[in-house]
């Protein structure tokens, strides 16, 4: 971890705080996330890891603070100013989020045919490459969503957020609900895309098998800020109560031993 | 490093004795391809020969650059299309092996249906579907039939919150706006009637005419049509989004009846508060029109009344309350259908509960047809 000092910056958070009604979700919370890295975001239940992803990504109102990405604070900026930025990371939601009345080919060419000016010879084509790359076969493409499976869903909704090449994709607990072979395969499937199309990868996940498996890095939600952040083998040595039972439990040793097996 | 400093995607072709060299350069992402798709696909018809692509010119790369750049060399089939690239860092390495690897073709969506067989198919389908339908919702009448018929046996079974609460919800809230839109309804007609009739100089027949329509059609029918969109369509929707969350079957594994614990209770909420809101509906038309006729036709309250109690008789309240119960089981027996019918995605329940009103209002306004028919065969 020499080069820490050296690695770019490319989402920065600074002293943000979220609060829903008197319920305060963050406060103080303070993120630096790399380029080029998978950073894993954990957290109890309701410890506030999907609304700090939601926030990053403007689909939530910051009270307080300042959110940099690629070192612009998007908060200051109108919807218009925004887009181009917004055009430059992808969203994966927990189901898909796919666009229920257009086939998985439709909805990766979505983006395309908002954002930009491509022929249509061409964003069939790249409908057929997106598809192929989140490891589905080209029969989905015609296929409406509610025709898949839950891991058909989520690759399809991958594919959707890396239709316009994007620098950074989020992660809304991409292997929840998914079965543990589909779950390794998905885990399998985004470090070997993160290292083909050097994506930034910020992952919220509840499995700790991810964790081992691909991410470089995790941070650690709890009293409303990240308690702590690096890679596992520094969380296994942090003394905080919940971040021992969560790297120390039965589950975590099943993992660990996995993941080192 | 990115971003800022958009480069154009440029590529120019040079020839020589060896083979042709493509030399590309500037950034090869997606947002920079609209302009240049065209040119490079046109390069095929060039046969270039033994072409080879420089790649050490290139800024930024991402998969739709490296997807276009391994097409052209698929496409002009010199040589093996991999190894047709020079100058390539590890990462474009990365992204042409990965492109490579994934090139495919797909179907953007099912083919559409074009032929006029496909057409009468589809017509066929329709009506296929329609009878199906017509069938499945007599089904749930002769269920919800033995389940009253159970509850009236033991009367323990009925749920007693459920039912007061959709009395209060479909019947009580839809008071207000019952009442407005008939009292409109009856000022209309008054204004028709008085400016109609007293080119005949019958413009005290206003009162008549007014009496008529409201108490015989237009109350009831006002009312069931409003119901229909308010209520029915909750139903459909509430009764739909518990079965997409599995609740109807939790139900079923529970022991519960979903028709005795959803529907019942819907139908005879329905039952009871429908008449009471035509009656509600069949007093605000006849004060609207009360109201218009005091105005234009200086007929007083009073003789309003007076003439509708000498002139009108009683069996015109009655042919329409009459129709009342017959509309709202008719319209819950539909809400909950479609409710009970939806599978699937959260679109279904928008197609449900669009189905559900159409299909309730057509019903109501089909049986109020026979009611007429009816009527003027006995002379009611």
């Amino acid at each position: 971890m020499d080069i820490t000092s050296k690695k770019d910056v490319i989402i920065s958070v600074r002293n943000l705080r979220n609060q829903f009604g008197d319920h305060v979700v963050h406060n103080h919370l303070d993120l630096d996330v790399y380029r080029g890295e998978v950073i894993g975001i954990v957290g109890g239940s309701g410890s506030g890891k999907s609304v700090l992803l939601r926030t990053i990504v403007n689909l939530n109102k910051a009270k307080l603070g300042s959110i940099e990405v690629f070192g612009q604070d998007l908060t200051q900026l109108t919807p218009r100013q925004r887009a181009p930025y917004e055009q430059r990371w992808g969203v994966l939601f927990q189901d898909g989020a796919l666009f229920s009345s257009l086939t998985v080919a439709q909805n990766i060419q979505a983006p395309m045919r908002e954002h930009l000016d491509l022929p249509q010879e061409l964003m069939d084509e790249l409908a057929a490459l997106k598809i192929r790359m989140v490891g589905l076969s080209v029969e989905a493409g015609p296929k409406y969503p509610f025709e898949l499976s839950g891991g058909m869903r989520k690759r399809a909704g991958l594919a959707r957020a890396l239709s316009l090449d994007p620098e950074i994709v989020f992660l809304d607990e991409p292997t929840a609900g998914l079965d543990p072979i589909g779950a390794a395969a998905f885990d399998e499937l985004i470090k070997n895309l993160q290292q083909t199309l050097g994506l930034t990868v910020f992952m919220v996940t509840h499995d700790l098998d991810s964790l081992y498996a691909i991410c470089d890095r995790v941070a650690v939600l709890a009293d409303q800020r990240v308690i702590a952040i690096g890679s596992v083998d520094d969380m296994l040595r942090e003394s905080h109560p919940w971040i021992r039972e969560y790297f120390h439990g039965p589950r975590a040793r099943a993992a660990s031993a996995s993941a080192h097996g | 490093m990115s971003g800022q400093g958009r480069e154009d995607a440029a590529f120019q072709v040079e020839r020589s004795d060896q083979g042709d060299l493509l030399v590309v350069s500037g950034d090869w992402v997606v947002s920079n391809l609209a302009s240049i798709d065209e040119s490079l696909r046109a390069l095929k018809a060039d046969k270039p020969t033994n072409l080879l692509i420089d790649m050490g010119n290139v800024g930024r790369l991402d998969t739709a650059g490296a997807f276009v750049l391994s097409r052209t060399a698929r496409d002009c089939l010199s040589r093996e299309p991999e190894k047709s690239f020079r100058n390539t860092t590890p990462s474009h390495d990365a992204l042409l092996d990965a492109v490579f690897k994934n090139a495919d073709v797909c179907e953007i969506a099912p083919p559409a249906p074009r032929s006029i067989l496909e057409a009468l198919e589809r017509i066929g389908a329709s009506v296929h579907h329609s009878l199906g339908q017509a069938r499945s919702v007599l089904g749930l009448c002769g269920e919800v039939v033995t389940a009253l018929g159970r509850i009236i046996r033991s009367p323990k079974r009925l749920r007693v919150t459920s039912l007061v609460y959709h009395m209060e919800q479909s019947g009580f809230d839809a008071v207000p706006i019952v009442s407005l839109l008939t009292f409109l309804i009856g000022a209309v007609v008054a204004f028709l009637g008085s400016s109609i009739l007293r080119q005949f100089g019958a413009e005290v027949l206003t009162v008549e005419l007014i009496a008529y329509a409201v108490l015989r059609e237009l109350g009831v029918l006002l009312t069931a049509i409003i119901v229909a969109g308010r209520s029915g369509s909750a139903f459909t929707a509430q009764i739909g989004s518990m079965k997409m969350n599995e609740e109807i079957d939790a139900m079923r594994v529970l022991g519960l009846d979903p028709i005795e614990v959803l529907v019942v209770p819907r139908v005879l909420a329905f039952l009871i508060m429908v008449p009471l809101l035509a009656f509600v509906a069949n007093i605000m038309g006849l004060v609207g029109g009360m109201l218009i006729s005091m105005l234009t036709l200086d007929i007083s309250p009073s003789m309003f009344f007076v003439r509708i109690n000498e002139l009108v008789p009683i069996n015109n309240f009655w042919s329409g309350l009459i129709k009342a119960p017959f509309f709202a089981f008719i319209i819950a027996l539909i809400g909950c259908h479609e409710g009970l019918s939806v599978e699937g995605s959260a679109e279904s329940v928008g197609q449900r509960t669009t189905q559900s009103v159409v299909q309730s209002i057509f019903m109501v306004i089909v049986i109020n047809a026979l009611f007429a028919m009816f009527y003027i065969e006995i002379d009611f």
